[in-house]
């Protein structure tokens, strides 16, 4: 048992943080990226910050050097997304999906010409994918989904509709769930597809999110054609191949870090406010909803260096990534929930108003955190998983 | 960054497992609640065999020299277990409170001693205010003819009804501030002067009520320097509280077991009650709970283990944990319904023990003003 990272590890943070400092400008921090505020300049900023990342081979820094990673351990890449999230740094979902969950399975399922194709333009930030999971019908029940892709010639047809596509409008490709085989069972039907975003007959249509701006879509497939060789892995083994792909580093530390700097600023700002002619820091109920949280994000860290312990010895984390993602997502709840509370009135403020306390960040965050406990899984369906595969509850009956 | 346990102490934890399993059960722990002594020789004995009472004092003392990690193990097991007795008292409180601040001549006196299980100590601290503040010291040990004379009342000390010494926290100063002035005397337990009567506590754990009455005690029994105890107390707390943390942990994982056994087996509606996601996710959240906690509490321990500052880390220990076995112990209840509520059933013992625990060194209120102390408000 050891608490602590490595020299080597600290040697990395150190130069991390070092080039970051450098390079991320101040004003970045006010654009808010990764609350869902998606606009042309923040999208034009996180491409360029994404290229200059792939230049240095730290845009995916675990990957194997032919892909054009640098192949350090699981816990280096812990330590880059700490740092990357604690200093603002531009982390658009975008690259996180295409660099930590599409790409890793086209490196095991993928054909060579697949892997030269796509893997090395991801590493250097040049091409991003869009998820096409859910549908209208199809969320937490993801397998029912019933966007068809029809065996045609050399090629695929494809029909359907995609939704909450977040970035499509910005993705090169699409990395499609589609059905395969409509009678056969609804997990053995489904293959993964690559769909360049550009093929006539997708069309995006854009959703605006709850903080006002344009960061998902619906996706339509009207007669899509793309080549057979745009298949990735086997056909009808789309489920299971998603399954196992999660072997990259899924410790999701991103949240403590990222809700330890927000802490750090509401810290800061109850010791400059006064409020009935009292400094908010002398006031037990800030001081202990405070705390509270400090406690929270250690737990919180404890918790993702689990997993990234486990993955570091080659172990597969299942219901140990839920309980972390379960529990990042209630942290920065609650995190914004009690921000919310000590700001009173002037957290209902955004940016742009002199009145606005931090600019507007935890009001924004709390609504982004909104979508925590529902992307990539719901809450719910974390428990499941907690429940059945960590503790081994039988699994409640289902069509 | 390493969360796992070497195999020593997967061993250490596998034996003490099996032990406590054959013999610790439920029965005795039910029976030794109502028993006044509230512990047996036998086991006492078994366990110095064992060599867990001097498990981490030093082999010079003849102990067993290990970490205070490994004892955090030990104790998980006995929470696990909610052994009875004054191991906690004996090893943590007093223990560590000779290694701290005794001589070397009474570390010579009383750590074999208390490595073979022939002595029972305790940490007379609390007071009737229940606070573990120093302004709460007020029992007051005034020198006369080149001794001690202590007067006062302390409450809430763990077996005093059974130790052979007690080490009481006491005045002798009125210093510049609460902490300046308070010293460490060792004191014969069945001595002169002395009342001790037991109370009656939520998980029949025996603390008990000391009175001193002008009790005589020789220079040469203060642990540590006169008046400047306080320092010794706050060391031996922040070991206290993480062994608590310990103990808590292993009860709350306990709960959970049982709980989820439960839940498989009990058929309702057809079903395994354990099929139902309403079960289903109150299982989840215990399960985070315990991790959550098990983690906090090791990251404390091992800080401590190897001599780094764990202000911060004590401190949300035990502010996480006294909820989180609590929350735990709720649902636990929650799952085994009627049964629960029964006496004879064993889900009481951990509900009482984590609600024993949540004040013991500190409630989380207390502990997240210490956090928020450390995070500079």
């Amino acid at each position: 048992m050891h608490f602590q990272f490595t020299p080597n590890e600290e040697a990395f943070r150190k130069e991390v943080r070092y080039y970051l400092e450098r390079e991320i400008p101040k004003r970045w921090r006010e654009l808010g990226f990764g609350l869902w505020e998606e606009t042309d300049e923040s999208w034009a900023i996180t491409r360029d910050w994404n290229r200059k990342l792939g230049e240095k081979g730290w845009l995916a820094v675990a990957w194997p050097k032919e892909y054009g990673g640098q192949e350090r351990p699981v816990m280096e890449q812990v330590v880059f997304n700490e740092e990357m999230t604690y200093q603002g740094a531009p982390t658009g979902v975008e690259t996180m999906m295409t660099i930590g969950w599409v790409c890793p399975t086209i490196m095991i399922y993928g054909t060579e010409e697949q892997k030269q194709e796509y893997l090395r333009k991801a590493a250097k930030g040049e091409i991003v994918f869009c998820i096409g999971y859910s549908e209208p019908g199809a969320g937490s029940d993801l397998a029912s989904l019933t966007t068809r892709a029809v065996a045609d010639g050399d090629d695929y047809v494809i029909n359907g509709q995609k939704i909450f596509t977040t970035m499509a409008h910005r993705a090169d490709y699409c990395w499609l769930a589609a059905r395969t085989d409509p009678d056969a069972p609804k997990h053995q039907g489904i293959s993964m597809f690559i769909v360049p975003m550009n093929t006539p007959g997708v069309t995006v249509r854009p959703l605006t999110n709850i903080l006002g701006f344009h960061s998902f879509n619906e996706v339509f497939f009207d007669d899509v054609r793309i080549p057979k060789e745009n298949l990735v892995g086997e056909k009808n083994r789309g489920w299971y191949q998603l399954a196992i792909a999660l072997n990259f580093e899924r410790s999701g530390v991103a949240a403590p870090a990222g809700a330890k700097r927000m802490l750090e600023e509401l810290v800061e700002y109850v010791k400059e406010t006064r409020r009935n002619g009292e400094v908010l820091a002398k006031d037990p109920l800030v001081r202990h909803k405070l705390a509270d949280l400090a406690v929270e994000i250690e737990v919180c860290r404890m918790l993702c260096y689990r997993i990234a312990g486990m993955q570091s010895k080659g172990l597969i984390p299942i219901h140990e990534a839920s309980m972390g993602m379960l529990f990042g997502s209630e942290l920065m709840r609650h995190l914004t929930t009690a921000g919310m509370q000590i700001l009173g009135l002037h957290g209902l403020l955004n940016r742009g108003s002199k009145w606005a306390p931090l600019s507007g960040a935890i009001m924004r965050g709390h609504l982004a955190s909104l979508s925590l406990g529902v992307g990539g899984g719901t809450s719910e369906i974390q428990r499941n998983i907690i429940a059945t595969r960590g503790l081994g509850l039988p699994r409640e009956p289902r069509v | 960054m390493d969360l796992g346990f070497s195999e020593e102490q997967e061993m250490l934890r596998t034996t003490a497992r099996d032990f406590l399993d054959n013999e610790c059960p439920k029965s005795l722990v039910k029976e030794m609640a109502e028993d006044e002594k509230g512990y047996t020789t036998e086991l006492w004995k078994e366990m110095a065999e064992l060599g867990w009472m001097g498990l981490t004092i030093p082999e010079e003392y003849d102990g067993m020299g290990m970490t205070f990690l490994d004892l955090v193990i030990l104790l998980e097991e006995m929470g696990r277990a909610c052994l009875p007795g004054p191991f906690f008292s004996t090893v943590v409180l007093g223990g560590y409170t000779i290694l701290e601040a005794g001589s070397e001549e009474q570390k010579k006196e009383l750590l074999p001693k208390i490595s073979a299980g022939d002595l029972i100590l305790t940490l007379a601290l609390t007071e009737p205010s229940g606070s573990y503040e120093p302004d709460a010291i007020t029992v007051k040990a005034t020198p006369k003819n080149g001794e001690y004379v202590i007067s006062g009342t302390k409450l809430f000390v763990p077996d005093a009804n059974v130790a052979d010494y007690l080490i009481c926290v006491a005045r002798t100063k009125e210093g510049a501030s609460p902490e300046d002035g308070i010293t460490l005397f060792l004191v014969d337990a069945k001595g002169p002067g002395i009342t001790t009567t037991l109370l009656k506590t939520i998980a029949g754990d025996k603390q008990c009520e000391v009175v001193f009455e002008d009790v005589k005690v020789p220079k040469g029994n203060i642990l540590g320097e006169l008046d400047k105890g306080w320092g010794v107390v706050e060391k031996v707390l922040a070991k206290a509280t993480v062994a608590l943390c310990a103990q808590m942990v292993g009860g709350a994982q306990a709960a959970l077991e049982m709980s989820v056994n439960y839940a498989k087996e009990r058929v309702q509606f057809g079903r395994p009650i354990g099929s139902f996601q309403a079960i289903q996710h109150y299982c989840a959240n215990m399960l985070t709970d315990v991790d959550g906690s098990k983690f906090i509490t090791y990251e404390a321990a091992w800080k401590i283990s190897e001599g780094l500052p764990a202000t911060m880390e004590v401190s949300m220990a035990k502010a996480w944990v006294s909820e989180a076995y609590r929350r735990v112990t709720l649902l636990g209840h929650q799952i085994h319904g009627g049964i629960g509520f029964c006496m004879d059933h064993d889900m009481p013992l951990y509900f009482k023990r984590s609600k024993a625990a949540e004040p013991t060194f500190g409630d989380a209120d207390f502990h997240r003003e210490m956090v928020a102390k450390q995070l500079g408000l």
